[in-house]
């Protein structure tokens, strides 16, 4: 060896040299090389993936939170109300009289647009019967000046947003080209105009035929009475069937058996779990379809072995000697478990618990087995027991619900309800990485 | 309501129970708690134990036995009668149980007194029109049978919940009592309750048996059902899948493969996106990545696993169909009819897959004892070389039971397929077309208005089954490799 390394690679040009690169060297460098690439382009390919989803959620799902609305202010006096009372069709009455305000909000701001009752029947629906309506609870606003917000229709909002253009526009029953001059001119002088819709947080589900006023509220309280089933059932049962397993399951078959069957549960696709719901808690049970309690019943019986690993293994990593000291002043087994090694273990558990939660707000396809979708969820339950046995909707099933749907002002409202879903994901998450971080102990 | 009220009953009364308990231990000892063999908390316990757990397990015996009986019993007293030409004996118990849960609710609306209710026949008023009006639609005239039925089973029930009510309380004190009487200073408290206390824990670790138990027979005893009125041969090699829909009739074509076609092929697709992507980056998050890239790229490729599918479910459909749609469809090459097709779904489930197939490689690519890295790179091997002919065939049964995994999550996803990969059930070997799997065809016999007893609805369980028969298969066959793997190094 050292005889090589004092001879000049010049000498003998025939033999390798750390310094000369040789074809062979550069190949296997170039082979390096390109096999480290493979790796980056995966993961850029991976990235870009998760870019790609998040951009075309956000892009295609902030409109569903602004809302197209027309302000009109007018004063209704009391002739043209008792006139319009005394009117066999009341509603179209009172839509005269907005239209006369209309026209003469409109003159007031000197503009000269040409536009009949059709046309505002188009932009804003049927407005006469909210007016009326306004007008019989509160008699006594009539011959003040009175501000309506009037939500538009679901295409004018799609021309706000950019889905309906001057170019795609075709004249229909809903929406005609000639309408989008008269929406710019109201635009113009601040008649219409965007605003934020609370409705899609607060409100319910609509028709088939009213994209613009779906809201997801009713299908979020749905979701919120089944993860209440899901934490007051998983949680503890879980937590019992870890103890017994970590703690005092002797080594034998049976124990075998829950152990392999829960990892064997885990990976048990969901809609077999919902087959599982419908046959059992609905057909054998009995138990209401639709019923945030049997969503929970399904998702808890989907979560359970989620939680149990995760369980088990924070039980786990409470050292022994917690255990054994427990025992050596004279505690009981169970005292050293539920005194001593249960709350070190909590923050892991409670980590999991989250975990798991998330992971069932988000599932869907067991509830479309038991019935959550292909309804209208239209109202809000009536007390917190009804809550959980009134049919509703959940935030996913929601989603789905305005997924098929026909009109394709829903898909809006669908990726609307996907960015709430994600967030609530995303806090649920946040919360269970600062517990971890807050409360980790290493050992 | 009465329902919540015996379960308070019962608390008050283990509350109650669990004072006295506790006191008379003490007074037995004198009121010095060092003289009691366990502590003073554990005779409270005690007697709460024995007031509760007796009196829930009759609680809960009681209210799944009852519909049984209650059954049973109004079955017997209707005529044979009754069944009409297409109907069922099911259908006639489910007027039943309607007619009296309307005369249950216009009891409780006040539309009826109680005595009314009791005595209301269907020759002197229209049932129908007096349920109508307080908001229970029937489907057809109440005949006198089922009146009679319902009057039956509406006392049958109201007799039982009061046994009932009499019964569990009668328990719940007693076992109280006796626990009461037990609690002197020499019991052993402590004992019996931890005792009590394993059983309940027994009894949790049970119920993820129990769940797989349910599964099986609820997916068995509907697929037996569903053979005998399809014949098993043509379900499991028919080459046809066509559905009549219900109330049609004629004969529906349920043949499994087209389906079992459409899910190999999406899945195949999925894994052939996912594998290499997740693997390369397993490879380089293991092997070349430094600590900070490591700490950033993983758990964002990992957000990937968190997201719910119905997410990936509208991406494919509103997202990535209409643009492979743009790239191969009619304007271009016209490979592509519409969105939904095999290929839409097969992509995005790919997606999906990436951070499964990735976390569970590196976590065996991890495993590979550094030791043999060490051996490669004194050879004179480059990192690449030290890869792919040392680590990846050490890693390889554990990643090849990561890719079964990554295979079983694919053949079992239900999202994305049903609103990305069409509801044509095909043959076909072009990847653009649309066709179905078995879990979107599951969804769509079992939504809707299905009747139970149909082959078309029942059909859904043997897809059921095959399906929970596939994934579990390959999961025990993936764990086994993984496991046996696992054992070379520790």
């Amino acid at each position: 060896m050292t005889d090589a390394s004092m001879t000049p690679a010049e000498a003998k040009p025939k033999r390798s040299s750390l310094s000369v690169l040789d074809a062979r060297t550069r190949k296997r460098n170039a082979a390096e090389t390109r096999f480290r690439m493979y790796g980056v382009a995966a993961i850029a390919v991976g990235l870009l993936f998760l870019m790609f989803l998040f951009a075309s959620i956000l892009r295609s799902g902030i409109p569903a939170f602004t809302q197209t609305v027309m302000d009109i202010e007018f004063v209704l006096t009391q002739e043209p109300f008792e006139e319009a009372e005394s009117k066999m069709l009341k509603t179209g009455e009172y839509q005269k009289i907005f239209v006369n305000a209309l026209q003469s909000q409109l003159e007031e701001s000197g503009l000269e647009v040409a536009f009949d009752n059709k046309a505002i029947q188009r932009i804003v629906g049927k407005p006469g019967g909210t007016i009326r309506s306004y007008f019989l609870e509160n008699p006594d606003r009539v011959g003040t000046p009175v501000s309506f917000e009037l939500a538009a229709s679901s295409r004018v909002d799609g021309y706000f947003n950019g889905r309906v253009t001057r170019e795609n526009i075709v004249d229909s029953r809903f929406l005609m080209a000639s309408d989008l001059d008269l929406v710019d001119a109201l635009e113009e002088v601040g008649i219409i105009h965007s605003a934020f819709n609370w409705n899609f947080i607060t409100g319910t589900d609509s028709g088939v035929d009213n994209p613009g006023g779906a809201g997801l509220g009713a299908s979020v309280i749905g979701s919120f009475f089944m993860m209440l089933v899901v934490l007051f059932l998983s949680l503890p049962i879980g937590v019992a069937a870890s103890i017994y397993l970590e703690e005092f399951a002797p080594k034998n078959r049976w124990t075998d058996l829950i152990e392999v069957n829960i990892s064997n549960l885990a990976a048990v696709p969901s809609i077999v779990f919902g087959i599982l719901g419908l046959a059992v808690f609905i057909q054998f049970a009995g138990l209401p379809q639709s019923a945030p309690l049997v969503g929970g019943l399904v998702l808890t019986l989907m979560t359970l072995p989620t939680i149990i690993i995760s369980t088990c293994a924070s039980l786990a990593a409470v050292p022994p000697s917690i255990r054994d000291a427990a025992l050596g002043v004279g505690a009981s087994k169970m005292q050293s478990v539920f005194h001593h090694v249960l709350p070190l273990a909590m923050p892991g558990i409670l980590t999991g618990t989250i975990i798991g939660l998330a992971q069932a707000l988000g599932e869907t396809a067991p509830l479309l087995l038991i019935g959550m979708v292909g309804f209208v969820a239209r109202e809000y339950p009536e007390g917190f027991l009804s809550g959980f046995t009134d049919a509703n909707s959940a935030m996913p099933a929601q989603i789905y619900t305005w997924a098929s749907r026909a009109d394709p002002g829903f898909y809006e409202k669908a990726w609307g309800g996907i960015i709430i879903l994600l967030l609530f994901l995303i806090t649920m998450n946040a919360i269970a990485v600062i517990l971890r971080r807050r409360f980790e102990r290493r050992w | 309501m009465p329902l919540t009220w015996l379960v308070l009953i019962i608390l008050a009364i283990a509350a109650v129970g669990f004072v006295t308990g506790r006191s008379r231990a003490l007074q037995s000892a004198g009121g010095d708690s060092r003289d009691l063999h366990s502590l003073p908390i554990y005779y409270g316990s005690h007697v709460a134990m024995w007031a509760i757990v007796p009196a829930a397990a009759v609680l809960i015996v009681w209210l799944l036995g009852q519909p049984f009986f209650v059954n049973s019993r109004v079955l017997a007293t209707l005529p044979d009668s009754v069944v009409t030409e297409g109907s069922s004996i099911g259908l006639v118990m489910s007027d039943v149980r309607r007619v009296a849960d309307g005369l249950d609710v216009a009891v409780a609306q006040g539309a009826m007194t109680r005595d009314e209710a009791a005595a209301i026949s269907s020759e002197t008023t229209d049932v129908r029109e007096s349920l109508g009006q307080v908001g229970v639609a029937l489907g057809s005239d109440v005949s006198a049978e089922v009146l009679g039925g319902a009057q039956l089973y509406r006392t049958l029930n109201a007799t039982g919940s009061l046994i009932m009510t009499v019964v569990v309380l009668v328990v719940s004190l007693g076992g109280a009592g006796w626990a009461v009487s037990r609690s002197d200073a020499n019991f052993r408290a402590r004992n019996t309750v931890e005792r009590g206390i394993l059983a309940l824990l027994i009894c949790a670790a049970s119920i993820a048996v129990l769940t797989t138990i349910g599964i099986l027979f609820a997916l068995l005893f509907n697929t037996i059902e569903f053979f005998r009125l399809y014949p098993a041969a043509d379900f499991f090699f028919g080459t046809k899948w066509a559905p009549s829909f219900s109330g049609r009739g004629g004969a529906s074509d349920l043949g499994v493969l087209p389906l079992l076609w459409g899910t190999f092929y999406i899945s195949i697709i999925a894994l052939l996106v996912a594998v290499p992507i997740g693997l390369f980056s397993a490879i380089y998050l293991s092997e070349y990545a430094s600590p900070r890239v490591r700490g950033i790229a993983k758990p964002l490729i990992e957000i990937l696993a968190g997201i719910p599918t119905i997410v990936y479910g509208l991406f494919a459909l509103l997202t990535v169909g209409p643009l492979l749609v743009s790239m191969f469809g009619k304007d271009t090459v016209g490979w592509m009819q519409g969105g939904t097709a095999v290929m839409t779904a097969g992509l995005v489930m790919g997606i999906m897959l990436i951070p499964f197939v990735s976390s569970l490689s590196d976590d065996i690519i991890n495993a590979v004892p550094q030791a043999m890295r060490d051996g490669s790179y004194g050879l004179g091997a480059t990192q690449s070389e030290t890869i792919r002919q040392v680590i990846l065939p050490a890693a390889l049964p554990g990643i090849v039971g990561a890719i079964l995994l990554a295979a079983s999550r694919a053949i079992g996803e239900t999202m994305i397929v049903v609103l990305g990969a069409g509801a044509a059930a095909r043959l076909s070997l072009n990847p653009f077309e649309a066709m179905t799997t078995i879990t979107a065809k599951i969804v769509s016999q079992l939504t809707g208005d299905a009747d139970f007893a149909s082959p078309e609805a029942l059909v859904a369980f043997a897809l059921g089954m095959t399906l929970f028969v596939l994934t579990l298969g390959l999961n025990v066959f993936a764990l086994y490799i993984v496991r046996k793997y696992r054992e070379q190094y520790d």
